[in-house]
């Protein structure tokens, strides 16, 4: 799976943090010290009880295909990345995340467990966590 | 709401055009809101309110300003409320609770758009980076089409829901088109014609999709005083409900959507059922739109939508939920990629007896529902409960 010029995140001091630890080939989600609440995408305040008491907790990288979809044409982007497989994976720590899973349309199905991967950007500073199939 | 001041759509216009080379944008706003004007039997003049999600094809532009500019309204109130497709839904609840606080009588919605003539990658077209959730789903191919085939990914796992129930709703909708000379797809399809059309995002086909086409439409909302004065025959907005859907923080359900909440809210605003409706509309972006709002609205109970489907339920005149009559966003018209407006319009042809003779129904409910933004990310649900005058 080759990256550019597919879209690159854009990064900002609330998801600096996400990005540079993924180009350390690690995941993080936030976890809210007042209410418990682990959740995606990274926010500064809990969307739960809205308390600033909220941490990164790297998460284990390995969870379960919640849905997903494959789209055979996408205009503006990259042919060899076609067909394009977009899921929401839900990690083993609870929230369902948007992601792609680099593999087979074929190969996965709802409830398929996978586990991440990260594929490198252009810039050092980031990395995109993908999912693979995991083999067990 | 039910104790306050009765408010009603006067005049409905949809645009006739499917594709509109030759015109602006703007202009095929200032067409349709002389058409509802004239349907209406009011002049421009007494318009006090003025209510538009705006152009998506402009960046931004401050859309009452441009428009109301371009167009030569003095308004009192303008609103420019976004939920993208169930916007002009959301403006009839907006424009109704303005009349009653007295702010303004005569309230103009308005929509337009040229997707078709701009050539625009709908649905299916990687989409720049812009806020801050982009970030984190459009640099994965996010698009709406995706997002919808993963909704109907996941209401098939969970509810057994096959592509065959899912194809009956455009089935439904391309019966009613035939009779409408100016849907864009005017033959009538099989399921057989659906799922055998090509796969665009699993397990959507192409004929699971709405039209990409350009259009319009405009409403006008009036209080009770013009109304007085009107002699056209008004249909009376009985409640309104709106609501957002999101990712709840990464919690989010793909087979629920807002229509739960905005559902309720106009039912318990009009003080009735979804057992009372006659007839309903309801937007159409996707086959799974339907089927989702359905159960949401409560005309049948959550994973028996494709059950509900089956066997001309939503087909007029006979079905038991008559839906879409004019072919709806899947085979006539989807406007600027936005489907609310058009489900208000045909929601108030049927109940003032103007929809096409071979689908009318003999109506005194309707429901106009719309689904904005995506049910895979966010989206605003919004929902009108309509009344005829002789009901």
């Amino acid at each position: 799976m080759s990256w550019e010029p597919r879209p690159a995140p854009e990064i900002n001091p609330e998801t600096e943090r996400y990005w540079s630890a993924a180009a350390d080939e690690t995941l993080l989600v936030r976890e809210c010290g007042d209410c418990g609440l682990v959740y995606h995408y990274p926010r500064e305040y809990c969307p739960d009880c809205f308390g600033d008491d909220v941490d990164w907790r790297e998460a284990a990288g390995t969870g379960t295909v919640y849905s997903y979809s494959v789209t055979r044409t996408m205009s503006g982007w990259p042919e060899e990345d076609l067909p394009l497989i977009v899921a929401y994976v839900e990690l083993d720590e609870g929230p369902r995340l948007l992601t792609n899973l680099d593999c087979e349309p074929g190969a996965v199905d709802i409830g398929t467990r996978v586990e991440v991967r990260f594929v490198p950007l252009e810039s050092a500073d980031a990395a995109v966590p993908v999912f693979v199939p995991l083999e067990e | 709401m039910a104790t306050q001041s009765p408010v009603y759509v006067a005049g409905a216009y949809e645009h006739p055009t499917r594709e509109a080379p030759d015109k602006s944008t703007m202009q095929l706003h200032a067409e349709v809101a002389r058409g509802a004007l004239e349907d209406a039997g009011l002049e421009k003049d007494a318009i006090d309110a003025y209510f538009t999600a705006g152009m998506p094809e402009y960046e931004s532009g401050l859309p009452p300003l441009i428009m109301a500019d371009y167009l030569g309204l003095d308004v009192s109130y303008a609103d420019t409320t976004d939920f993208g497709g169930s916007s002009y839904i959301s403006h009839v609840g907006h424009a109704v609770a303005a009349i009653r606080n007295g702010t303004c009588d005569v309230a103009l919605i308005t929509l337009a758009g040229r997707p078709r003539s701009r050539g625009q990658a709908t649905g299916s077209g990687a989409r720049a980076i812009r806020t801050a959730q982009d970030s984190f789903e459009r640099i994965y191919g996010a698009t709406n089409i995706g997002m919808y085939g993963m909704a109907a990914q996941r209401h098939m796992h969970e509810y057994r829901t096959t592509a065959e129930q899912l194809a009956e709703i455009r089935v439904a909708a391309s019966h009613h088109a035939q009779f409408n000379e100016h849907a864009m797809y005017q033959d009538p399809v099989t399921v057989e014609d659906v799922v055998s059309s090509r796969v665009v995002a699993d397990p959507l086909h192409l004929l699971d999709c709405c039209v990409i086409s350009d259009g319009g439409g405009a409403l006008l909302v009036v209080s009770e005083d013009v109304r007085s004065r009107l002699e056209r025959e008004c249909v009376e907005v009985l409640g309104h409900g709106e609501s957002v859907g999101h990712h709840r923080a990464g919690r989010i359900d793909l087979t629920r959507t807002a229509a739960e909440e905005s559902g309720s809210r106009a039912f318990d605003e009009a003080g009735l059922e979804p057992t009372d409706v006659d007839y309903a509309s309801i937007y159409d972006s996707f086959t799974i739109t339907v089927l989702e709002a359905i159960e949401d609205l409560g005309f049948c109970e959550k994973g028996e939508g494709g059950s509900f489907v089956e066997g001309g339920t939503l087909k007029a005149p006979n079905g038991a939920l008559p839906f879409n009559t004019d072919g709806g966003g899947l085979c006539s018209n989807h406007p600027a990629n936005r489907g609310g407006m058009t489900k208000v319009i045909e929601a108030v042809r049927q109940l003032r007896g103007d929809a096409n003779d071979e689908v009318q129904v003999n109506a005194d409910i309707a429901l106009a529902h719309g689904t904005g933004g995506s049910i895979g990310t966010r989206h605003g649900a919004a929902t009108v409960v309509l009344g005829g005058e002789d009901r």
